[in-house]
C-alpha cells in the first residue's frame, strides 16, 4: 500500500531503521542461540557434551547419536513420533472438520438459541486444557479407558477456538448470495458446505488445523495423567520421561538432546513454511477479540 | 461479538411462500442439527460433563472406618473447599504464580510491543528474517523448550554459566530465590515472538493514510507510536494479556520439567502442581475442588481484566 512512499524516502529510512535493526538483531540472538546450542549439543558424544565449549562443534557425532536414538528400546522413539503424529495430525484434522461445520452453521443459519450455543462454546475457549485433564481422567477411569490411545485422542477432537475462528471466517469468506444461488440450483445444504463453503474457507481451515495441531502436540498434562504404557506416549512426553531418568542413566541425556532436536526440526520447518496462515489467524483473532 | 454477518441471512427466507417455507425450514433445521451435532456432542461430553463431574466430586470426602477400614466416599459439603482455603501450600502456590504473573506478563508484553513497533519501522529483507526468527521458539513444544532451558541452566552443560564463570560470576539459576525467574525466562522465550506477531498483525492492519496525516501535523515516530498505533491496537494487546493471564495461573509444564534438575521446586510449587500431587495421592475429591477453584479464579481474572480494559477504553 505504502511502498511508493517507502521507496521515495529509501535513503532516509535505511539510516532511520539502523537502530531498530541492531536492537532486533540482539533480541534475535536471545531467541535463536538456545536452539543453536541444541543443534550443536546433538552432534556431540556424551563426553564432549560437558568438556567442550557449548556453542561450537567438537567431534561430529550426529549420525551415531541418531542411530543410538532410533535403536533404543526397540525403536521406541519412532513409536512416539508416530503417536504424536496420530494424536496431533489425525485428531487435529478431525477436530478442524467438526469445528468448521459448527462454525459455518453458527455463521450462516439463524435459529433460536444460536447465541447461547455460541457463547457456551466461547466460554470453552477460556477453559485451559490443564483444568480439564483431571476431570477427564476421572471420567475415563469410570469407563475404564485410561491408558489407551483414545484417552489422549478423543479429548483432542474438540476445539472451541476452532469453532470461534471458523464462524468468523465463514461469515467473512462465504457470501450469502452464493449459498442462495446454489440452493436455487438444487444443491443440498451439506453439498453446499462440502463443495463450496469448505473451498472458500480452506485458508482459514489450515490456520485452525495449525492451532489445534500445536495445542495437541503441546498438551503435556493429559498424557502425564492418562498414560502409563510407554508404547502410547507422544514424543514430548517420552522425552520428558527420558529426561527425568537421566540422573540414573546418563546415556539418556544425549538421547534426550538428540531426540528433542530431531522432533522439533520438522515442526520448525512446517511452521515457517506455513507462516502466512498463522498471520491471518492471529489477525482475525486479535481484531475480533 | 460480531454477528451482523449472519443476521443478513435471516431476512432472505422470509420472501418465500409459507408452504414452501415450512418444508424448507424443517429440512434446514435438520441440516443445522447435522452441522452442529458432531461438535456439540463431543463438547458436552468432553467439556461440560467433566467440569460438572469435577464439581460434583468436589463435594465428597473420603472417610475410613477406623484406622484400617476401607475408604468410603461420603458427602462432605464444602469441606474440600474450606480445606483448600486453609491449605497454606496451596495459598503460597497461588501467591507465587500471582507474583510471577505481575512481573512476567507485563515484561513479556512490553517486549512484544516494542519488538512489534520496531519491526514495523524496519524495511527490507531483515524484516522478514526477524519475523521468522522471533517466532521460532513458539514452534518448539513447551516440554522441549523447558528441557532445553533446563540444560542451559545446569552447571557443566550450560554455555551461559561457562561464560559467566569466565568473568568470575557464579549464579545458581535453579536456586530457591532464582528458579521462579528462570521459569519466567522460559515462558518469555517461548511466547514473546508469538505475541509480537499478534501485535504486529494488528499494526499492519492500520490504514497508512493515518500516518501521513499525522506526519503532516508534525508528529514524530515516538508520538505516533503512543498516540496512534498503541490506541488502535489496544484490542490485540488486551487479547494477548488475557491469554497470558490464563497461562500464568495454569503454570505447570515448565515447573514440572524443571523439577528434575531443581530441588527448589517442590511438589506444591504451582496451583496445578498442588492439584496434580493431590490426584497422584489418589485424593481425587480434593484435586477436583482445587481444579475447580483454579478454573473459576482464571475466569474471574480474565473477565475482570477485560472489564477493566473496557472501562479504561470508554473513558
Amino acid at each position: 500500500m505504502s511502498t511508493e512512499g517507502r521507496s521515495r524516502s529509501a535513503g532516509l529510512t535505511t539510516t532511520k531503521s539502523l537502530m531498530p535493526t541492531i536492537v532486533m538483531a540482539i533480541a534475535a540472538l536471545y531467541f535463536l542461540v538456545p536452539l543453536w546450542w541444541l543443534f550443536v549439543a546433538s552432534t556431540k558424544s556424551r563426553g564432549d557434551l560437558t568438556t567442550t565449549a557449548g556453542l561450537w562443534f567438537s567431534d561430529f557425532q550426529f549420525g551415531a547419536n541418531v542411530s543410538d536414538l532410533f535403536s533404543r528400546e526397540g525403536n521406541i522413539y519412532a513409536t512416539w513420533l508416530l503417536n504424536s503424529l496420530l494424536y496431533a495430525g489425525v485428531a487435529g484434522a478431525i477436530s478442524t472438520l467438526l469445528a468448521a461445520m459448527a462454525g459455518y452453521a453458527l455463521a450462516k443459519y439463524t435459529f433460536r438459541g444460536r447465541e447461547a450455543v455460541f457463547n457456551t462454546i466461547l466460554a470453552g475457549v477460556l477453559v485451559p486444557t490443564t483444568a480439564l485433564a483431571l476431570p477427564l481422567f476421572l471420567l475415563f477411569s469410570k469407563v475404564d479407558m485410561t491408558d489407551t490411545y483414545w484417552a489422549v485422542f478423543v479429548p483432542s477432537l474438540v476445539s472451541p477456538l476452532g469453532v470461534y475462528l471458523s464462524r468468523i471466517y465463514a461469515g467473512a469468506s462465504v457470501p450469502d448470495t452464493l449459498i442462495e444461488a446454489a440452493r436455487i440450483d438444487g444443491a443440498g445444504e451439506f453439498r453446499i458446505f462440502f463443495t463450496i463453503a469448505m473451498r472458500l474457507m480452506s485458508p482459514a481451515l489450515v490456520t485452525i488445523f495449525l492451532f489445534q495441531f500445536v495445542a495437541i502436540w503441546n498438551n503435556f498434562f493429559l498424557p502425564l495423567i492418562m498414560l502409563t504404557n510407554q508404547d502410547l506416549y507422544p514424543v514430548t512426553y517420552g522425552l520428558y520421561v527420558w529426561n527425568s531418568q537421566a540422573a540414573r542413566d546418563p546415556s539418556l541425556t544425549t538421547l534426550t538432546i538428540v531426540g528433542s532436536f530431531v522432533s522439533i526440526v520438522p515442526l520448525i520447518i512446517a511452521f515457517l513454511m506455513l507462516q502466512r496462515f498463522w498471520r491471518s489467524g492471529l489477525t482475525s483473532g486479535a481484531v475480533k477479540g | 461479538m460480531s454477528t451482523s454477518d449472519a443476521v443478513v441471512d435471516a431476512a432472505a427466507p422470509r420472501v418465500r411462500s409459507t408452504r414452501r417455507r415450512g418444508r424448507r425450514f424443517s429440512r434446514r433445521n435438520l441440516s443445522i442439527i447435522g452441522f452442529l451435532a458432531p461438535f456439540t456432542i463431543l463438547f458436552v461430553l468432553l467439556y461440560l460433563v467433566p467440569i460438572g463431574y469435577a464439581l460434583y466430586k468436589s463435594f465428597f470426602i473420603i472417610k475410613r472406618k477406623g484406622a484400617f477400614g476401607s475408604p468410603n466416599e461420603v458427602f462432605g459439603g464444602l469441606d474440600n473447599y474450606s480445606r483448600a482455603i486453609e491449605d497454606t501450600e496451596f495459598l503460597k502456590s497461588i501467591g507465587r504464580v500471582l507474583l510471577f504473573g505481575i512481573v512476567q506478563v507485563p515484561v513479556m508484553l512490553i517486549l512484544a510491543l516494542v519488538f512489534a513497533l520496531l519491526l514495523d519501522s524496519i524495511f527490507g529483507r531483515f524484516k522478514r528474517f526477524f519475523r521468522l526468527a522471533f517466532f521460532v521458539p513458539y514452534a518448539v513444544p513447551v516440554v522441549i523448550g523447558a528441557i532445553l532451558w533446563a540444560f542451559l541452566y545446569s552447571p557443566g552443560l550450560s554455555p551461559i554459566l561457562d561464560g559467566l564463570g569466565a568473568i568470575n560470576i557464579s549464579i545458581n539459576f535453579l536456586g530457591e530465590g532464582t528458579v521462579l525467574w528462570s521459569i519466567a525466562n522460559i515462558v518469555t522465550w517461548t511466547y514473546t515472538g508469538y505475541n509480537m506477531l499478534i501485535i504486529f498483525s494488528a499494526l499492519q492492519a492500520i490504514d497508512s493514510s493515518i500516518y501521513e496525516a499525522a506526519r503532516i501535523d508534525g508528529a514524530n515516530e515516538w508520538k505516533m507510536a503512543w498516540q496512534i498505533k498503541i490506541p488502535i491496537i489496544r484490542p490485540a494487546l488486551i487479547l494477548t494479556a488475557v491469554f497470558s493471564i490464563i497461562g500464568t495461573l495454569q503454570l505447570f509444564t515448565e515447573a514440572q520439567v524443571l523439577r528434575d534438575s531443581a530441588t527448589s521446586i517442590t511438589s506444591q510449587y504451582t496451583p496445578n502442581l498442588v492439584a496434580f500431587t493431590a490426584a497422584s495421592a489418589n485424593n481425587f475429591n480434593y484435586a477436583a475442588a482445587l481444579a475447580f477453584i483454579l478454573a473459576v479464579a482464571t475466569a474471574v481474572l480474565s473477565f475482570g481484566f477485560l472489564k477493566l480494559a473496557d472501562r479504561k477504553g470508554g473513558e
